[in-house]
């Protein structure tokens, strides 16, 4: 319960800072609108060729659209924000003012910085997946909604997870901002299914940067073409992974050391 | 003349210290630079596989040629002007280079170039190495490839001159952001980055062919594959001298009007 007060403080902190810079609000408003209306066409062009791709149909193609703008609202709203400000503050010392603190420090890097215009991402990604499920008509039942909700959270956990591990890094390597941008130019291969790549291509984005537990896996929920191996699989890597990168990011603490240490 | 000849070499130098020393961020470019044609040349393969082998005028193994030279073509030609012109103007930085006697553009010529001498090769070879699993398909006649270095050289400097200029409404705006999104989507749909233009409805080909996007990449990447005739090669050649003048005026015109508007703090 503490831990929800105090997502909910970082939270308000952060909206009341961004308050006092309200145009932001339609300059992503804006960028949000043509990255989606640029996706869309995207599709549009490539279904006015074929009515399949890759055994996925328009509105299957266009769910995973949508479920890709809302995990990638979700990493921008808070995963990715944190981890720019962890790597930032173990270089330059100011982690110091957060290990003071009497609470958990994993939880109080996760959580103090919210992008909170990418709230916009995350409304338009619903608003398509939305749109998508209505045009799907009957193939979502209540078996979809579960499996979907269950690996959208394992999906979130897996990239955090991921992204702390990452970021954790910097307590050995100081320099790694620049993995930062490696994930936003991979992710964009997370539009599209990726059962279209090649085998190399597939555990890399599955295995090395888990991007298909974050976007395909979901959508194959919602499409009734999830495998129970494929669930169980899921859930046993987010656990395993959230585990790990809390023992890494102990180890990595020890490593640091502090601006006047 | 010489001065000139001196200043180039002098960035040369500066640029490959410091690609040296950042090696990192060549290898984050070049993953971006070999991802997006990737997963299209992918995407339009698959749709080629389900339709019986081709689509369009394109068949599976040219989509393959089609999106591996344009992998090259579009490394050769693209600038990162649009973000560094950003940053430059909210630091101030601009003062000084407003105080060296030559025109800023040509350190930024030099600082491009020197950079693609590395980065190309790499490219090249990562190029070659996707070529054995996709089994590209290009064949270009001996002219095609003659004629395809001048349009390469004027597709950079077009693109050059016009992302510099565009770079350059940072002296007006702190938002520059949104003004490079609008920019990159036109490049992505009317360049051929995304499908090749002839996949594309008549009426988006005919607004492609009288903007310069497509005179860019596109052009070159077709002229490279030995898709048009001499008579369209000289064509484009004469589109892209249109719009390098016409990119060279906005150019003149921007800068006067910027410079006299840009105010570093303390001025």
């Amino acid at each position: 319960m503490n831990y929800l007060r105090l997502l909910f403080v970082f939270f308000r902190v952060n909206v009341l800072g961004e308050m006092a810079y309200r145009a932001n609000f339609f300059i992503q408003l804006f960028q949000s609108m043509v990255e989606l209306v640029t996706a869309l066409l995207g599709l549009a062009v490539v279904f006015s060729y074929t009515n399949t791709l890759g055994g996925w149909n328009p509105n299957e193609v266009l769910a995973l659209v949508g479920v890709y703008f809302l995990v990638g609202g979700l990493i921008g709203l808070v995963v990715q924000p944190a981890m720019g400000k962890l790597i930032e503050s173990v270089r330059d010392g100011t982690l110091d003012f957060t290990l003071a603190k009497p609470e958990d420090a994993q939880l109080l890097v996760s959580i103090q910085r919210v992008e909170i215009w990418k709230l916009i991402d995350i409304v338009l990604g619903f608003g398509v997946l939305t749109t998508a499920l209505v045009r799907l008509g009957e193939h979502v039942g209540g078996w979809e909604a579960l499996s979907f909700t269950v690996m959208l959270l394992a999906g979130v956990v897996i990239i955090y997870s991921f992204w702390l591990i990452l970021a954790a890094l910097s307590f050995w390597f100081v320099r790694v901002e620049n993995i930062l941008e490696i994930f936003q130019s991979v992710y964009e291969a997370g539009r599209w299914p990726i059962s279209l790549y090649p085998g190399w291509m597939r555990f890399a984005l599955t295995f090395i940067i888990p991007i298909a537990f974050v976007t395909t896996v979901p959508a194959e929920a919602l499409t009734g073409r999830l495998t129970v191996e494929t669930l169980a699989g899921a859930v046993v890597l987010a656990g395993v992974l959230f585990a790990l990168s809390r023992a890494v990011w102990r180890v990595g603490l020890r490593q640091y050391s502090g601006t006047s240490a | 003349m010489n001065n000139l000849w001196d200043l180039y070499l002098q960035q040369f130098k500066t640029t490959f210290a410091s690609m040296v020393q950042y090696r990192a961020s060549l290898v984050i470019w070049m993953i971006s630079h070999v991802l997006e044609p990737l997963v299209y040349l992918i995407v339009w393969s698959t749709v080629s596989l389900t339709g019986g082998g081709s689509v369009g005028d394109y068949t599976t193994r040219q989509f393959a040629g089609y999106f591996l030279v344009l992998m090259l073509v579009n490394h050769v030609t693209y600038t990162w002007i649009m973000y560094e012109f950003e940053y430059r103007v909210r630091e101030g930085m601009f003062s000084v280079a407003l105080l060296k006697p030559v025109h800023p553009i040509h350190s930024d010529i030099a600082d491009n170039i020197s950079s693609k001498l590395i980065t190309l090769p790499m490219m090249i070879v990562v190029a070659v190495g996707l070529g054995f699993m996709f089994h590209p398909v290009i064949a270009p006649p001996v002219w095609a490839l003659a004629s395809a270095i001048p349009a390469l050289v004027l597709a950079f400097m077009v693109r050059f001159l016009l992302e510099w200029t565009l770079a350059q409404s940072a002296f007006w705006t702190t938002r520059v952001g949104a003004i490079n999104q609008i920019y990159f989507v036109l490049v992505l749909f009317l360049s051929g980055q995304i499908a090749p233009l002839t996949l594309f409805p008549k009426f988006v080909q005919i607004i492609a062919g009288v903007l310069p996007f497509r005179w860019m990449i596109g052009f070159p990447v077709e002229l490279l594959l030995g898709r048009l005739s001499p008579e369209q090669a000289w064509a484009g050649i004469g589109a892209q001298l249109v719009w390098l003048l016409v990119g060279y005026a906005l150019f003149r015109i921007v800068w006067r009007a910027g410079v006299r508007i840009y105010s570093a703090v303390g001025a």
